[in-house]
């Protein structure tokens, strides 16, 4: 199995991410992370979608993405040729016990903390998907109370725009 | 012009080219159905008795015509009760467009009295489906509907409107007929590619389906066939595409398809593949399909290609188009000694035929291909008697065998026949089973109220036969629930709607009753008496291969 990223441009349009989700989910496409925004223009939609599989249900998830009218244009984005990278907020427990340990690792990884209370301590960290895990990883030693991680998102290096492709 | 969202919606059917929908009224359709009272010297309305029968009316008619057939229904239980009618035409490519109508836009997610998410319904059996949430949009959103519903691979597309954009005003100026996104054939390097793989066949074999009715390109495929010397079969979706009669037609392909094309298929060393999408029930075990046979695929539908078998060429583009340009690139081919093979196993089949005499299938659909004409299309529903259609009935022209392939939908036969008479004004046939033929059965009353002329054939062997026949096969006979013995009187039921009817347990009185019921103004219902344990045989086990194939009880 290898892990592909696609960019999807879409209409901006009234229950399109339901539209792509269900055909995912029908099809039993393995996804793991998809995220979803406005663009430059507020007619289309951006999803970056993350999924595992073989080369043939890559050309399966792009056929059937393709058959949905909303869908204006795919990319498939090769890690070498993209830039990505995803956000997580993770809330630790503020135990003075592990306090310093917690905060000498996210220093190492140049997380910020972005909330200090008595109980609690809350770190964002933006970086690639597997640092992010490594991060996560770590804290999983101490007490993680809850963490919200956004997905990736990716854009091709270079002058080219996904805009540049066309649905068919 | 001002005018309402209703009359918009019908003037929009009309600038459309339909000249008729199925349909069923209800409050919050009620608007629309005022305006077609208005306009309804351009527009016929067919009334059906259950909003699942106008649904099976309008595939039936865009199957016998190619146009595309529109259902209009009511929100809540109207717009459910199409939800099967819809994913019947959307597993076989049917253009269809289906407009329903929904509660006040204030008033959506409330709850409210006959509300119901139909475009959530059905999102994955549809196209596309819309909300039309502004009624300036909406003309533009039902030709879209159009335009989408006929462009590529065909299918439904759902029209949802509440009824306070029906009641809105609005300015109208009709357009012309939308037309289907322009036709593209396969990319030139992929062609050529597949030219290579064809030439350097001993044993090519064609196998088609759908597609090639849909893409209109029967004769292409034809002369494709001539230039390299091959056999051709097809899926049950393809039949009447090809005269039955073809010297190169070896018939339908699959779990109950002819023993020769399916063992010839097997035994190519190329198949080129137009319109079709290896169905389970036409290969069998994936795994075990075609090894070591080069796949030569055409589809307009590029998800179709690689979706189920491993292919060696895959060709996304329209059918017509893609062998216009690949027939040029191949060499006029002779092979006497793969054809001498397959017409040597089509005589084998030929002449292990049927032979016995009285009520078989056999010999009622022999009937039937007597009194049918070229042009009567002929509507089934699902089961054993669906299978012996596709078998045993003949065809001279396209478009005359209605069934529901992908889905397998008891009960979508009657409908379809009444759909097929208002696409065609020709006099229809329905071959149908007792099991079948009870589920949908309401839609008579349509048939007699509008005098159409269909002729409807009960196999009825008190059965659900061919759970029956799996049961029989793999299931050590254990009739579980599919023994209907029902006290029903096909007949009299016919009366009661109005109808007229005979029961036939001889050939004879079947011949007589055949003869009456083509003469008939109206539906005539033909009650033939067949016994329980009559089996469809050739039958390539689920999951199995060429090798399998069962061809008479106790093998």
């Amino acid at each position: 199995m290898e892990r592909y990223i696609l960019a999807v441009l879409v209409r901006n349009q009234f229950g399109v991410l339901n539209r792509v989700t269900s055909m995912f989910r029908r099809r039993q496409f393995n996804i793991s992370a998809l995220t979803v925004s406005e663009t430059e223009s507020n007619e289309f939609s951006r999803i970056t979608v993350t999924f595992d599989g073989d080369e043939q249900n890559e050309q399966q998830l792009i056929n059937q993405l393709y058959k949905l009218p909303d869908v204006c244009s795919i990319r498939e984005l090769h890690k070498e040729d993209a830039v990505s990278c995803e956000l997580v907020l993770i809330k630790m427990e503020n135990n003075p016990a592990f306090r310093d340990d917690i905060l000498t690792a996210a220093k190492a990884f140049e997380a910020k903390t972005v909330d200090y209370s008595r109980e609690a301590i809350v770190f964002q960290l933006t970086a690639d998907s597997l640092k992010i895990d490594e991060f996560i990883n770590l804290m999983r030693d101490y007490t993680i109370l809850e963490i919200c991680r956004t997905g990736r998102v990716s854009l091709e290096k270079g002058g080219t725009t996904i805009r540049n492709v066309t649905n068919l | 012009m001002l005018l309402s969202g209703a009359d918009i919606v019908v003037k929009t059917l009309i600038e459309q080219g339909t000249d008729v929908v199925f349909g069923y009224p209800g409050g919050q359709i009620i608007d629309v159905y005022d305006s077609l009272y208005k306009y309804e010297s351009e527009i016929k309305h067919v009334l059906s008795a259950h909003e699942q029968g106008a649904a099976h009316a309008a595939d039936g008619y865009a199957r016998a015509t190619g146009k595309v057939g529109v259902v209009i229904a009511t929100s809540g239980p109207g717009a459910t009760n199409l939800v099967t009618g819809i994913a019947t035409a959307h597993l076989d490519s049917v253009p269809m467009v289906a407009i329903t109508g929904n509660v006040k836009s204030t008033q959506i997610g409330s709850d409210s009295f006959q509300e119901l998410d139909i475009t959530g319904v059905t999102l994955p059996i549809t196209k596309h489906n819309y909300f039309v949430s502004d009624v300036k949009k909406l003309a533009d959103t039902i030709r879209e509907a159009f335009k989408l519903a006929k462009s590529g691979r065909p299918g439904p597309v759902l029209v949802d409107i509440p009824k306070d954009i029906q009641m809105a005003k609005c300015e109208f100026e009709p357009q012309e007929k939308v037309s289907a996104y322009e036709k593209f054939a396969a990319k030139d390097i992929r062609i050529q590619e597949a030219a290579e793989v064809i030439n350097q066949s001993e044993k090519p074999f064609i196998y088609f389906g759908g597609g090639v009715l849909a893409g209109d390109a029967k004769e292409e495929m034809l002369a494709l066939a001539e230039k390299i010397d091959a056999p051709i079969s097809s899926s049950m979706m393809g039949i009447s595409c090809v005269e039955t009669n073809h010297p190169r037609y070896l018939g339908m392909q699959g779990m109950h398809g002819n023993f020769c094309a399916t063992v010839t298929m097997q035994n190519a060393d190329c198949i080129i593949a137009l319109g079709v999408r290896f169905n389970d029930r036409v290969i069998g075990n994936k795994d075990k399909f075609a090894q070591n046979i080069k796949i030569v695929h055409v589809d307009i539908d590029g998800s179709e290609l690689f979706k189920t078998v491993n292919e060696t060429n895959s060709l996304r583009g329209d059918v017509k188009l893609t062998l216009k340009k690949l027939i040029p690139l191949l060499k006029e081919a002779k092979h006497p000694e793969w054809n001498k093979k397959v017409n040597k196993l089509r005589e084998k089949e030929k002449s292990e035929k049927d032979a016995r005499e009285g009520m078989t299938p056999d010999n009622i659909l022999s009937l039937v291909n007597e009194y049918k004409k070229d042009s009567t299309p002929v509507a089934t529903d699902v089961g054993q008697h669906q299978m012996w259609s596709a078998q045993k009935l003949t065809f001279t022209k396209n478009r005359k065998f209605i069934s529901s392939g992908g889905l397998g939908t008891m009960g979508f036969g009657l409908g379809a026949a009444i759909g097929a008479y208002f696409g065609t004004g020709e006099r229809t046939v329905l071959i149908t089973g007792d099991g079948s033929f009870g589920m949908n059965l309401t839609e008579l009353a349509t048939a007699v109220t509008y005098g159409v002329p269909i002729v409807i054939l009960i196999m009825n062997n008190g059965v659900l036969g061919m759970v029956r026949q799996w049961q029989t096969l793999f299931f050590d006979k254990h009739y579980s629930n599919t023994v209907l013995d029902r006290k029903t009187d096909f007949v009299a039921v016919a009366k009661a709607f109005g109808a007229d009817g005979a029961k036939c347990e001889t050939l004879e009185e079947t011949k007589d009753a055949l003869k009456k019921a083509f003469s008939h103004n109206g539906p005539f219902v033909i009650d033939c008496k067949i016994d329980k344990d009559e089996f469809v045989f050739p039958m390539l086990p689920p999951g199995g291969t060429a090798n399998d194939i069962i061809v008479k009880v106790g093998e």
